[in-house]
């Protein structure tokens, strides 16, 4: 008897606690827009640099500066990529956010479907400094077409071929403007036991998607249509994955090794070491290469090339946004500090460390001495990148297309083959689970 | 067992062969964590191109290891003393006592031991950041959410392990204890404990041991201010490099606190399963 | 008054301690003792566990977790989805399902084996046992990431020692994937058993050291070999040992989440897909923590019948014996 009124009587506390939990979520989202007393800013940013102690000192003289100019704290907090997602995850869910947050821009859909974050409207767009002194195509990314972004750009990234200019000049090469010049290349670059005509992410899912994507968008294909439904199994969808695909199957110019790539840093190594010719990576690569010992003049960037008759897509529009979220307190300096951060002063300063491009119209690219090479991929970003799709499934699509990318190129690694009907199989059951989960 | 020439071939290939199961990983470890950077990212090799001590150095700049440190040290202790408090206390009820429940008691929370820690980790969050909202105690991100946490997943099996040392020491023992005019507490303190004390060391060292390898609520429920090594180790792949000779270095460092002080107490953990296996 | 001189000294034979009720006892202390446990088990586990059985009959998706008391009602939705093995997300959960299993049996079988195996070697005394025993408990004692990062270094396909030993020994080309593709499964095992195998050891040497020695030798004295002596002493000794052991282990293997998440990251192969790791990633990944408690439940649900099927054979036979 005592023992089940004990009992009740601590279920009932508990519980109410967690009745009290159902209630709680949306304490915090009226008291937005005050500029109350203490100003300060909790601001997450992702790992741009080195390592995150490098970050922290990239940014803390310019936070610094920040609160000299208005008085605003902020409080930093920098975090690992593997951390990131699951943290913003959980801010969300709790409502127990820091006011400002960097995310990766293709997660901006999916994240503003969670109604979390403020939407830079016709007011908050002014305060940040008005919308027209962004490059357009980065400013696409901050959210769903047709309504108010609730990102803006904050570091520009696209992806470009690296090659090594001593192993061209050897082998008589020119850079590629093709696919399939690219592919010959790669064959005549690969010398069994010694050298790979290309090094790929190949066991990295959020890198996959990129080139499904990438690759698919090259043959006019779409993952989602205009109702926000997968496409994924089209014809173009699935030549595209194969095409990728097929650097390592039937072209053979990557180690099947790549298929234990679970990150960009182990394919920009090997070229870096000068183990490959070519990597297609994103401009960030720069810091990697040299830090393991590659001099800046060593390697060319051209764009990624399409098929002959292919659209010139060379990238997708990535990089790094801004958000706020909806209920901070300190509305007011968060756009301040958003205005700050996407200023053209405090643009140069970052862009260079964390090898960013401009996301501002009239900014040049500082993040390489290389002018030929900064002018590339200025080009790619402006002109030949696509956003991936600004849909709320997108990042349903990264984690199902991208790891059924994963399972075949560890396939082909392990001396199985892929064909398209697999591919398209592959392909339907990703399709499957993004329409179950939605 | 008699000791025949057919059970001495038997005992050399069976040390032999998981000795070097077991020793060839904690040789890699130690041997990767002398190696200059290139060595590790080449060829395997078994001794390193040049001894070098700059992964130990290097390590504590690569991430902020030390303050991981500080932090996995006072949330282990601290889970790991309240732990052993509270079990020895529930032990000793449910060892010494009958009582309505009793069995409910014991069948219950050994059950919390095969919760699957994915089905609360979201709920617990989320209740950890109300109790916040509420009544303003911080939870999330803090080493008090991380203390309270872990010491209740060593909890179930430190009560089971520790009634089953309990029942194994003579009643009369504490009932002399309570006839020279100790309360059952006294005899508790006492008889019970002092008897037990191997007991109580085996659960301390899982205890200790649960807390500092824990990873999944290590990896929601911290922030920078709070992490431990569990998830701090993680972070020697970044975005330019893969430090694996940091990282050995890292896991030898962080290894050796509980190895030494596993190894210093086994003869009681030893002694403390055996009491609770043999219940 | 007199058993007290009696006792003082300890009785030599081992009393279970067996609950009775005392007169004089206040009948609130085993409750005030056992409050602070009850609490805090309700509080870090029952009662999340609670909400997280409410929420798999929800429809918690990212367009709700802001605001999630606003989510709406699934009914069965979720289980339906996860138990639909017709469609990817029920098949992907049957796959799971599939892998887990044959990692726990293995595992667990894997571990015993070598667990049994090393502690009859070091059964009888002989010179250097200590030593060898610390050594055995060292993969034990050393905190699980740190360990399984060791063995992901080590299974690097280019760079790992296990391709080189396997190459120098002339066992392969030294050119295999253990991280991804069907080797996975057996990278897991070896990674997670490399671990649990000296617990088991541990568990069965203590067990060993209650079994009087006086059997042995009168079975030596019948002329009993070595063999005979471990089926027909040994093992019945230890049965009740093994029961706990083996089910444990069970409990452990099955939900295993540091292994596949420290070894693979983000990039698990299926081969290597354990169920506590896909549900992390549905709920996680895809944001759809709805289906992901639903998992979850229906994961709870098969370890108590598992758990409760194994007590009750075990239980039946054991009162027979």
């Amino acid at each position: 008897m005592r023992l089940r009124s004990l009992v009740a009587a601590v279920a009932a506390t508990a519980m109410g606690i967690s009745l009290a939990a159902c209630g709680g979520g949306d304490d915090k989202s009226g008291s937005s827009g005050g500029s109350s007393g203490d100003q300060t800013l909790t601001y997450w940013a992702s790992n741009q640099g080195t390592s995150l102690d490098n970050d922290k000192e990239v940014l803390t003289p310019v936070l610094k500066k920040f609160t000299d100019e208005t008085g605003i704290k902020v409080n930093l907090e920098v975090i690992g990529w593997n951390d990131l997602q699951t943290r913003i995850q959980t801010a969300i869910t709790s409502g127990q956010a820091p006011d400002v947050v960097n995310i990766g821009n293709t997660w901006a859909a999916s994240l503003q479907a969670t109604d979390a974050f403020l939407p830079f409207d016709g007011d908050a767009m002014t305060a940040i400094g008005g919308k027209d002194k962004f490059v357009p195509t980065a400013l696409a990314t901050g959210g769903k077409e047709g309504t108010d972004p609730t990102s803006v750009p904050l570091y520009g990234l696209a992806y470009g071929l690296y090659y090594n200019k001593a192993m061209f000049a050897a082998a008589g090469l020119q850079p590629p403007k093709t696919w399939e010049e690219m592919v010959t290349d790669a064959k005549k670059l690969t010398v069994p036991g010694k050298q790979w005509g290309m090094a790929l992410a190949a066991g990295s899912y959020t890198e996959n998607v990129h080139f499904a994507f990438i690759n698919a968008a090259q043959n006019k294909a779409d993952w989602f249509n205009g109702d926000g439904k997968p496409t994924f199994t089209g014809d173009g969808n699935v030549q595209g994955v194969l095409r990728y695909l097929d650097l390592m199957q039937k072209d053979k110019v990557a180690n099947p090794s790549n298929a234990q790539y679970d990150n960009g840093t182990k394919s920009v190594n090997d070229f870096a070491t000068k183990k490959v010719a070519m990597v297609i990576n994103q401009n960030n690569a720069d810091s990697s290469i040299v830090a393991n010992g590659m001099k800046a003049g060593e390697y060319g960037v051209v764009p990624f090339p399409a098929p002959a008759g292919g659209e010139q897509v060379a990238s997708h529009v990535a990089g790094i946004n801004l958000s706020v979220f909806k209920n901070t307190k300190h509305k007011d300096a968060a756009l301040k500090f958003v205005k700050y951060m996407t200023d053209a002063t405090t643009q140069s300063t970052l862009d260079k460390p964390f090898s960013a491009l401009p996301v501002l119209k009239d900014a040049k690219p500082n993040f390489t001495t290389d002018a030929a090479e900064a002018a590339t991929f200025q080009d790619i970003y402006n002109t030949k990148s696509k956003p991936l799709p600004l849909v709320p499934a997108e990042d349903q699509f990264e984690s199902t297309v991208g790891k059924a990318m994963n399972t075949m190129f560890a396939k082909i690694a392990t001396g199985g083959t892929v064909s398209a009907d697999e591919v398209k199989a592959a392909l339907k059951t990703a399709e499957d689970q993004v329409a179950a989960s939605s | 067992m008699r000791e025949t020439r057919g059970f001495k071939i038997y005992r050399g290939v069976v040390l032999t062969v998981l000795g070097l199961f077991v020793l060839v990983p904690l040789y890699v470890m130690v041997t990767s964590s002398l190696k200059p950077l290139k060595d590790v990212q080449g060829a395997f090799t078994w001794w390193p191109s040049n001894l070098t001590l700059t992964p130990f150095v290097d390590m504590w700049k690569t991430v902020p290891l030390a303050r991981y440190f500080v932090n996995s040290t006072i949330v282990s202790v601290a889970a790991t003393v309240f732990s052993v408090a509270i079990a020895i206390l529930a032990a000793f009820a449910v060892s010494r006592f009958k009582f309505r429940g009793r069995t409910v008691f014991t069948t219950t929370v050994l059950s919390t031991q095969m919760f699957p820690g994915v089905l609360f980790l979201l709920p617990l969050f989320l209740i950890f950041v109300n109790i916040n909202n509420s009544f303003g105690l911080q939870l999330v991100g803090t080493r008090l959410g991380l203390i309270i946490t872990y010491l209740t997943f060593s909890l179930p099996f430190s009560i089971w392990m520790l009634a089953g040392y309990f029942d194994s020491i003579p009643r009369e023992l504490d009932e002399a204890a309570l006839v020279d005019g100790c309360g059952p507490m006294g005899a508790l303190w006492r008889v019970v404990l002092p008897a037990a004390r191997p007991g109580v060391i085996a659960v301390a060292i899982y205890s200790f041991m649960t807390a500092w390898g824990e990873v999944l609520f290590a990896s929601v429920m911290t922030t920078e201010a709070n992490r431990t090594l569990s998830v701090g180790l993680r972070q020697y792949s970044t975005q330019t490099n893969i430090y694996w000779n940091q990282i050995m270095a890292a896991a030898l460092i962080v290894s050796i606190p509980v190895v030494i002080g596993f190894l210093l107490a086994q003869r009681h953990f030893v002694a403390g399963v055996t009491a609770g296996a043999v219940k | 008054m007199a058993v007290a001189t009696e006792t003082a000294a300890p009785a030599p034979t081992k009393r279970r301690g067996r609950p009775e009720h005392r007169p004089g006892l206040k009948r609130w202390l085993p409750y005030a003792l056992l409050a602070p446990a009850v609490l805090l088990e309700l509080f870090i586990h029952i009662v999340p566990m609670l909400v997280g059985i409410w929420m798999s009959f929800i429809k918690l998706t990212k367009f709700f977790i802001a605001n999630w008391s606003a989510a709406p009602s699934a009914g069965l939705g979720n289980y339906k989805v996860a138990l639909d093995f017709n469609n990817a997300v029920g098949q992907g959960l049957l796959k799971s399902f599939g892998v887990t299993i044959a990692f726990s049996l293995i595992t667990v079988a894997f571990s015993w084996v070598l667990g049994m195996a090393a502690a009859v070697a070091l059964q009888p005394e002989f010179r250097g046992r200590g030593l060898v025993r610390t050594l055995f408990l060292v993969p034990y004692a050393l905190p699980a990431y740190a360990g399984i990062l060791t063995w992901n270094f080590m299974l690097q396909r280019d760079t790992g020692a296990v391709n080189h030993v396997l190459n120098q020994l002339h066992l392969s080309d030294g050119k295999t994937f253990w991280l991804i593709g069907g080797n996975a499964l057996i990278a897991l095992i070896t990674v997670a058993g490399w671990k649990l195998w000296t617990f088991a050891f541990l568990t069965l040497m203590a067990g060993m050291q209650s079994i009087p020695r006086d059997l042995y030798e009168a079975a030596s004295v019948d002329g009993a070999g070595n063999i005979r002596q471990w089926r027909n002493i040994t093992l019945p000794s230890l049965r009740p040992v093994n029961l706990v052991l083996v089910l444990v282990l069970f409990l452990w293997t099955f939900s295993d989440f540091n292994t596949p998440y420290v070894l693979f990251g983000t990039a698990q192969p299926p081969a290597g897909d354990l169920i506590t790791f896909h549900i992390y990633n549905a709920s996680f990944l895809t944001w759809n923590f709805g289906t992901g408690a639903a998992m979850s439940v229906l994961l709870l649900i098969f370890l108590m019948i598992v758990t409760g099927a194994y007590l009750l054979i075990t239980g039946r036979r054991s009162r027979r014996a």
